[in-house]
């Protein structure tokens, strides 16, 4: 009891200290700011420079984190969204809730040519089929493949997740027309289909399935975390669909410059070495002591594919009524 | 029996405060929701769909949940072994888990990989598939068998034993005692246990898709999810949200008029003993079922403990800091429990009123992203709701719990009142000192059960935490679930095995708690 009334009047002096200095709040996705994930170094980091308290709140996920803005409006305390992406992008600035970005963008390291200074990238990472190099010895190199192949697999719904939301519309770049009966053949190897990508993972390593979707820098964590090599992930002919996270500044900010500050800072190398070993992303511009030891492992699909803006919501919805019909036994 | 209602009593009054508390979290943030809708909304072909899955899905659930669950029941009511109480406990178990927990753990069982499929293997048998329809009931089983066990279980161990002395002496046999008094305690009980099940299947969403095998597994909550996530259509999240209501209220309604009112003749509490079940076959045949009933339960609870242990000692302070913040989040949503759950069905016994019961019943089928949304919607323009995050998870979490302890109180309640009801009448005991003086001391076994109920499945829940919490506030099943989105899976395992250990432990203590004297 005593340790508590003691950390009580710490906090109480702490936050008389603070008073006078600017308070940057960000809205990001729950495992970005995890004691595992990119939050606490980068919030460390910032504050060094920036002589302010930089606030983190977590909001479930990308999805989430725009519901929350549109439900707060301008009141919103937000000065900044991190972690929506290309797939939110569209119905993010249909919002009016969001500025343009006042800084210099460096080069960015991007598999495609980025041109939007609203909706700044700080990491991507290509959607690809994770498996066991026991299990899977000769892993497909095309959905066909796949198809033709026996292997069992685990995805989530569109609905409720990224990388489902990811997959749908990589078969639909793929198959573009011919999409709904690529998913009728593809169907029968899916073992189940899960709310998240967490659930889907777990049982992949419980050992439910040959592979399941996830991004090509899984095996990354794998390797380099637990020095366990035997994860890798499928790059296709066709080429991997993308997932580009971008976080983007708010109209309503009490904080503008500060928010400009922190975008700027988001693409300098102090946070950008921290991307890939703790997000297990690739980072939106390559750190000058390159990427860690164990990435040049990492399967490199040569061809990327992405919807974007307005584009990525009208697939979106054709594309999923498509799955519906196609998988809804 | 007729006693007239009198007029209003400051039980009654406490009673309507609590019910109206209980009807703004559920109908207000549905209210709250609609108003900030930007349109209209109406139902598509696929939102039948999903409404039809539902029903349907829920009810073959709850009937097999329920039917099984009688004959353990009254073999665990008629037996003495030793364990059997550590077995009770464990029969929580199951029902307070984080979902994603017990998945993992029934998958460890009865998946492709698991230890049922690599048996059949080794048989030269195909494994099983525990995906499609099957199993979204084999896992709503598995949460929910033990609950309609004990549920069930309540009913055998409220009958006095008295009646059995005298069937004895009548030289009644097993189907004698089962037509005379067994089922007319089946009768009262069992709708009441039916429709929870029901209720907690209803508003199933990660279960029933990763066990469905697809979108054709696709519930009303689900529904609810893609409206406000996929579409942010707030008008269909909250049209969904009342059809998963409308459809809770019908079936309390018809539940509620199916059940019938106890009343034959007070007891002793003097401990019970079966002369009928002597017989060998029936010891052979509840030890079998009893055995069955606990592996299917123990096992995958064994995997979750295999997996977890070895990294019980590595786990990282903050899990220690989630399970503090989660313990004093079950343990206030306790209290609250039982600060609701009192006064209403104080009211409902007192007006005899099925609406009260009715009312306390259906928060179980409340969307739990749409309270979420709509106490942020309410919260928002005065407070920053993530300073509220833990005490709005305690509120929730105790009014998401009333119906289970409405469900084990409300029997007891009326055979109390019906016993002892016109002796505290005469007496002139009213208010305070009834109950003191008889409903406390009657109700401990109901009530022990209720609370530690409450705060085992406080503990487990992620509902609504996940829409409030600041990052460093996690209870423990956020931390576990951000440990596994940050691949650390055997941190995670570990995590969720301090987390079924501390939910048994409370749902033990409170339970125990309950049943001290009784039991011996």
């Amino acid at each position: 009891m005593k340790a508590l009334t003691i950390a009580a009047g710490l906090s109480t002096l702490a936050s008389v200290a603070m008073a006078e200095t600017p308070v940057l709040t960000i809205y990001t996705y729950d495992s970005f700011v995890a004691e595992w994930g990119p939050g606490p170094a980068v919030e460390a980091a910032f504050e060094e420079t920036c002589d302010c308290d930089l606030q983190f709140v977590s909001v479930g996920d990308g999805a989430e984190i725009l519901a929350r803005l549109r439900l707060e409006g301008a009141r919103s305390p937000a000065d900044i969204a991190l972690g929506l992406d290309t797939n939110l992008t569209a119905a993010a600035s249909e919002t009016g809730l969001f500025a343009p970005a006042q800084i210099d963008t460096p080069a960015l390291d991007l598999p495609i040519a980025w041109n939007d200074d609203t909706f700044i990238p700080f990491d991507w990472g290509w959607f690809a089929f994770v498996y066991d190099k026991e299990n899977v010895p000769e892993p497909p190199s095309s959905f066909e493949d796949l198809i033709a192949s026996d292997h069992s697999l685990l995805i989530q719904d569109p609905r409720s997740s990224t990388p489902g939301l990811g997959l749908l519309l990589w078969m639909k770049s793929v198959y573009g027309d011919e999409a709904a009966d690529a998913w009728a053949r593809l169907n029968p190897q899916i073992v189940t289909v899960t709310k998240g990508w967490t659930e889907a993972y777990g049982m992949f390593l419980e050992g439910e399935a040959d592979m399941v979707l996830s991004y090509t820098t899984s095996p990354a964590y794998h390797l380099i975390a637990e020095d366990d090599d035997s994860k890798s992930a499928a790059a296709f002919d066709e080429g991997n669909y993308l997932q580009i996270e971008v976080a983007a500044k708010l109209a309503s900010s009490d904080q503008p410059d500060l928010a400009d500050d922190f975008l700027e800072f988001m693409l300098s190398d102090a946070f950008q070495a921290l991307i890939p070993e703790t997000n297990w992303m690739y980072p939106a511009v390559t750190p000058e002591g390159g990427l860690p030891e164990g990435f040049e492992t990492l399967a490199k699909p040569d061809t990327s594919l992405l919807y974007l803006g307005d584009e990525a919501r009208e697939m979106r919805d054709e594309a999923l009524a498509e799955w519906l019909a196609a998988s809804a036994r | 029996m007729a006693r007239s209602l009198g007029p209003l009593s400051r039980a009654d009054v406490t009673g309507a405060a609590a019910l109206a508390l209980v009807l703004a979290l559920v109908l207000g943030t549905l209210v709250a929701v609609t108003l900030r809708a930007e349109a209209a909304a109406g139902l598509g072909p696929a939102d039948w769909a999903a409404i039809r899955f539902t029903l349907v899905q829920a009810t073959l659930s709850a009937a097999l949940s329920v039917a099984l669950a009688v004959p353990v029941a009254r073999a665990l009511a008629r037996r003495r072994f030793p364990g059997r109480s550590v077995l009770i406990t464990l029969l929580g178990a199951p029902f307070i888990l984080p979902v994603i927990v017990a998945v993992l753990g029934l998958i460890a069982v009865f998946g492709r990989a698991g230890i049922f499929s690599t048996a059949l293997g080794w048989l030269g048998l195909e494994p099983i598939s525990i995906y499609g329809f099957h199993g979204v009931v084999i896992a709503h089983v598995f949460f929910n068998l033990p609950l309609a066990t004990r549920l069930i279980l309540q009913g055998w161990l409220a009958m006095p034993a008295e009646r059995f002395r005298l069937a004895a002496s009548l030289g009644f046999a097993p189907a004698d005692i089962a037509r005379t008094l067994e089922r007319p305690m089946l009768r009262q009980v069992l709708p009441g246990a039916f429709l929870v099940i029901f209720l907690l299947c209803l508003t199933s969403f990660a279960v029933a898709l990763t066990l469905g095998g697809g979108p054709g597994a696709t519930t009303i909550e689900l529904a609810i999810y893609q409206a406000f996530r996929f579409d942010f259509d707030l008008g269909k999240a909250a049209l969904l949200a009342l059809v998963q209501v409308g459809v809770a209220g019908a079936a309390a309604i018809i539940a509620l008029r199916v059940s019938l009112p106890e009343g034959s003749g007070a007891g002793l509490d003097r401990a019970v003993t079966r002369w009928d079940a002597a017989t060998p076959l029936l010891r052979i045949q509840d030890a079998a079922l009893i055995g069955l009933a606990a592996l299917f339960l123990i096992l995958p609870l064994a995997m979750i403990a295999r997996d977890g242990l070895p990294t019980l000692l590595h786990l990282p302070a903050s899990v220690g800091w989630a399970a503090l913040r989660s313990l004093a989040v079950a343990l206030a949503s306790a209290a609250l429990t039982l600060a609701l759950a009192l006064p209403i069905a104080a009211l409902a016994q007192h007006r005899r009123s099925k609406l009260a019961e009715g009312i306390g019943t259906l928060t179980i089928a409340a969307s739990p992203l749409v309270i979420g949304t709509g106490l942020f919607i309410l919260l928002f323009p005065f407070v920053d709701p993530s300073r509220l995050a833990l005490p709005v998870t305690a509120l929730v979490n105790a009014v998401m719990a009333l119906p289970f302890a409405l469900r084990a109180l409300m029997p007891a309640l009326s055979q109390v009142e019906a016993d002892f009801g016109q002796l505290a009448d005469g007496l002139g005991m009213t208010g305070w000192a009834r109950l003191r003086h008889l409903w406390l001391p009657r109700l401990r076994r109901p009530l022990g059960f209720a609370t530690g109920l409450a705060a085992a499945l406080s503990m487990g829940d992620l509902g609504v935490v996940a829409m409030f919490a600041a990052p460093d506030e996690g209870t423990l099943p956020l931390t576990l679930y951000r440990l596994m989105a940050a691949y650390r899976m055997d941190l995670a395992a570990g995590a969720a095995l301090v987390l079924l250990a501390l939910s048994l432990a409370l749902f033990w203590i409170f339970d125990r708690g309950g049943r001290l004297d009784a039991d011996a």
